[in-house]
């Protein structure tokens, strides 16, 4: 898979505080990659320099195979965490205005606009002023005026902050969409459940250092613990409970089943295979549940954030 | 991509569009005219009244030489006391007494008295004060023996001819066209600032609380939109002035033909009025049609396009910065400062010292201090300065401008994207070389 954007030794200091150091990222064409890291890890700062909104230190930026240069600004999509619009314009005038920056002409962008309008179901908002719209309301203005020109690479700031369920849910269709028409995603984020929804490739930040970056799969695969999640059922529960531990690395767990089970975290030595278990556990007891546990992005994110810290 | 004029057309539409704009567009020149012509309402009323002064001359020095006019009667009464006069003047309700009492020529003069209600008037007393002078040193004169008639005879009035080494005629009302024309241009200037310069500093606030700066600078490069921004504004305000003095215009006349009032009658206009009846004569008059075809028109008419650009756009470049730096408008006043103070020394230079004396030492030396630079140049212009001096000026004024764009440039880039705290000098400082 050929990268769209890669962002090489990137450097930036403001005065005393370093904001990034030396971080270096890939992000491959038509995947949605997530941006992630707690605040004040240097995600913004990283996206303004993509956005040549700030410049690097140190390390340069290659966007299609170019250097990233003034021009490109028309192939990127931005929507900032700090987001709002003209207040006493009109919803139709400002989108014009705010695409027409983007280098559309007035023609393509009112034609372009005017699908999105009906696509969304808002025409009627196009005579009204900003202020006389909800929140909710302003950010799909917003969300439109990012993507209508149709960019290569869109960059999503905490894209679902203001929406209620229903319409984070209508963008985040939108972005699958958008990806599966050849856009790329640059996806920054707190909120992981998204982040498993939505990325295929994530990088995570932490005190402006990259600790973590590839393939969200791979990165699970690196980081499961071998660990299966089984629910039995026996006549002697106590005795299974110290046939499994003379056997196995146990420990309580918690999930919802229907029947009294005993419920444990089974960890299996490198020597041991999930076949083995099986085995074994048949000859002993009832198997209501078994499943693998495959760690969240969320206990990625805070198991790796925590060993850095260290 | 230059999306300059793409900027300037919504900076523009933004500001006209705007509803208090509208309103001060269309009511500032009616409060203005409303406003002069009530002056002028009050000022003829105040004309009209007429005033009736009592005088007991006991001395008999005066010997009915005090005149009534239109608006002052004089009511000479004989042969009774003080206290009498006194009570006949409040019965008559006249508005003063004036006694000289009987005593020899050359003491009188510490003796004569104004009784009235109220305190009288300053010009009311000085003018009564010069006639009794006048009257008084005539009789002295008399009493030395002198002629009146030859020293009438003496009198001579001397209307001086003004005119350069190189032979053009220039005349007192010429100065006083350069005064008007300096001083006009100016005011406008200073003005301008003061008013198009704070909108575009609010303009950069509204755009840094409403948090849409990071979409835009996203397309476009800062530099750009604060350009825009300073331009479209600076258009707005070209088109609020015109409609303005358009409006005075028109309104004044319809004032004056509706209510009869003369707006020229006005104390600034008299001034003007007094000038130009000064050139009483034809010959006069004419010297004053030549005196305006004889000022360096084309070179007033381009010096003020530059130094007035030029100096607007100095300062407005400092009002977008000031408003990047902040967040809102309280939090300008600590910076704000400076930039008013420089302003306002240009302000006084330019209308006290070099209206005074265009080519003393301040004022050319503060007509090449850029921030200054533009009022005070505009004023010196009309009263002759070389070609070199105002290009040198004009010169440092673009360099200063271009460094002064580029600092605040650098500022607004960073101050936009700030948000929370208000800035300190040495922060701003700092952020030069992010």
């Amino acid at each position: 898979m050929s990268t769209l954007l890669e962002a090489t030794n990137i450097s930036k200091n403001f005065g005393e505080f370093q904001a990034l150091n030396d971080v270096s990222i890939q992000v491959p064409k038509h995947s949605i990659f997530g941006l992630l890291g707690p605040n004040g890890a240097g995600k913004t700062t990283l996206i303004r320099i993509i956005n040549q909104i700030t410049m690097p230190d140190v390390g340069h930026v290659i966007l299609d195979g170019e250097p990233l240069k003034p021009e490109h600004v028309q192939y990127i999509g931005y929507l900032p965490e700090e987001r709002g619009l003209y207040k006493s314009m009109k919803v139709g005038e400002q989108a014009l205005y705010l695409a027409q920056l983007k280098g559309l002409s007035y023609k393509q962008a009112k034609q372009r606009l005017n699908h999105w309008f009906e696509k969304f179901e808002i025409t009627h908002w196009w005579d009204k002023k900003i202020e006389e719209l909800s929140k909710g309301m302003a950010q799909k203005i917003q969300f439109i005026v990012t993507v209508l020109h149709q960019p290569k690479l869109l960059i999503f700031d905490e894209p679902f902050s203001g929406f209620d369920p229903i319409n984070a849910n209508l963008i985040k269709d939108e972005i699958l969409k958008l990806r599966d028409e050849g856009a790329t995603v640059i996806f920054s984020t707190h909120r992981m459940e998204s982040v498993e929804e939505l990325c295929d490739h994530i990088a995570l930040l932490h005190q402006s250092k990259k600790i973590l970056d590839g393939n969200l799969l791979d990165i699970k695969r690196s980081h499961k613990t071998n660990t299966f999640q089984v629910g039995l059922s026996s006549s002697n529960l106590n005795d299974l409970k110290i046939q499994i531990a003379e056997r196995f690395d146990s420990t309580a767990a918690e999930f919802k089943s229907l029947e009294n089970d005993l419920k444990l975290n089974i960890k299996l030595s490198t020597s041991d295979t999930p076949n083995d278990l099986l085995t074994f556990l048949n000859a002993n007891a009832t198997i209501n549940h078994f499943v693998e546990v495959i760690p969240s992005a969320n206990d990625i994110f805070i198991q790796t954030v925590k060993n850095s810290s260290l | 991509m230059n999306h300059l004029p793409l900027i300037i057309k919504r900076e523009y539409l933004a500001k006209v569009k705007n509803k208090s704009f509208i309103l001060m567009t269309f009511l500032s020149p009616l409060i203005v005219v409303a406003l002069l012509s009530l002056v002028a309402y009050l000022t003829s009323v105040n004309n009209e009244k007429v005033r009736t002064i009592t005088v007991l001359d006991e001395s008999g020095f005066l010997n009915e030489t005090l005149v009534s006019t239109d608006q002052m009667i004089y009511e000479y009464l004989s042969d009774i006391s003080l206290e009498e006069a006194k009570k006949v003047s409040i019965e008559n309700n006249s508005y003063g007494l004036l006694h000289l009492p009987a005593f020899a020529l050359d003491e009188v003069s510490s003796q004569i008295r104004f009784y009235s209600e109220e305190s009288p008037s300053l010009s009311l007393i000085s003018n009564l004060e010069s006639k009794i002078e006048k009257r008084i040193g005539e009789l002295k004169l008399k009493k030395l023996g002198v002629d009146l008639s030859k020293i009438k005879a003496a009198k001579t009035n001397i209307d001086m001819n003004q005119e350069n080494f190189e032979g053009v005629k220039t005349s007192k009302t010429g100065s006083f066209l350069k005064l008007m024309f300096g001083g006009a241009a100016g005011y406008l200037l200073f003005m301008f600032i003061i008013i198009y310069g704070n909108l575009i500093m609010r303009s950069v606030i509204e755009e840094k609380t409403s948090r849409i700066i990071e979409v835009i600078i996203s397309s476009v490069k800062p530099i750009q939109l604060m350009l825009g921004k300073i331009f479209g504004t600076s258009l707005a305000g070209i088109t609020q002035f015109a409609i303005w003095i358009i409006l005075i215009g028109v309104l004044s006349v319809a004032a004056s033909f509706f209510f009869g009032v003369d707006l020229s009658a006005t104390p600034q206009q008299e001034m003007m009025a007094g000038a130009i009846s000064d050139a009483s004569t034809n010959s006069e008059l004419q010297a004053l049609i030549s005196e305006f075809h004889s000022l360096p028109l084309l070179n007033l008419v381009i010096a003020f396009i530059l130094f007035f650009t030029g100096g607007y756009l100095l300062y407005s470049s400092l009002y977008a910065a000031i408003g990047a730096a902040v967040d809102n408008e309280t939090d300008t006043q600590q910076f704000l400062m400076p930039v008013v103070m420089l302003l306002v020394v240009g302000f006084y230079v330019g209308f006290f010292t070099a209206l005074e004396d265009p080519h003393g030492t301040i004022s050319t030396v503060f007509s090449y201090i850029p921030f200054t630079s533009p009022i005070v140049m505009l004023i010196r212009i009309p009263f002759g300065v070389p070609i070199w001096e105002q290009a040198l000026s004009f010169s440092i004024l673009i360099i200063t401008f271009m460094l002064t764009v580029w600092t605040a440039a650098k500022i607004y880039r960073v101050g936009i994207l700030m948000y929370g705290k208000k800035p300190t000098y040495k922060e701003l400082i700092k952020w030069l070389n992010y």
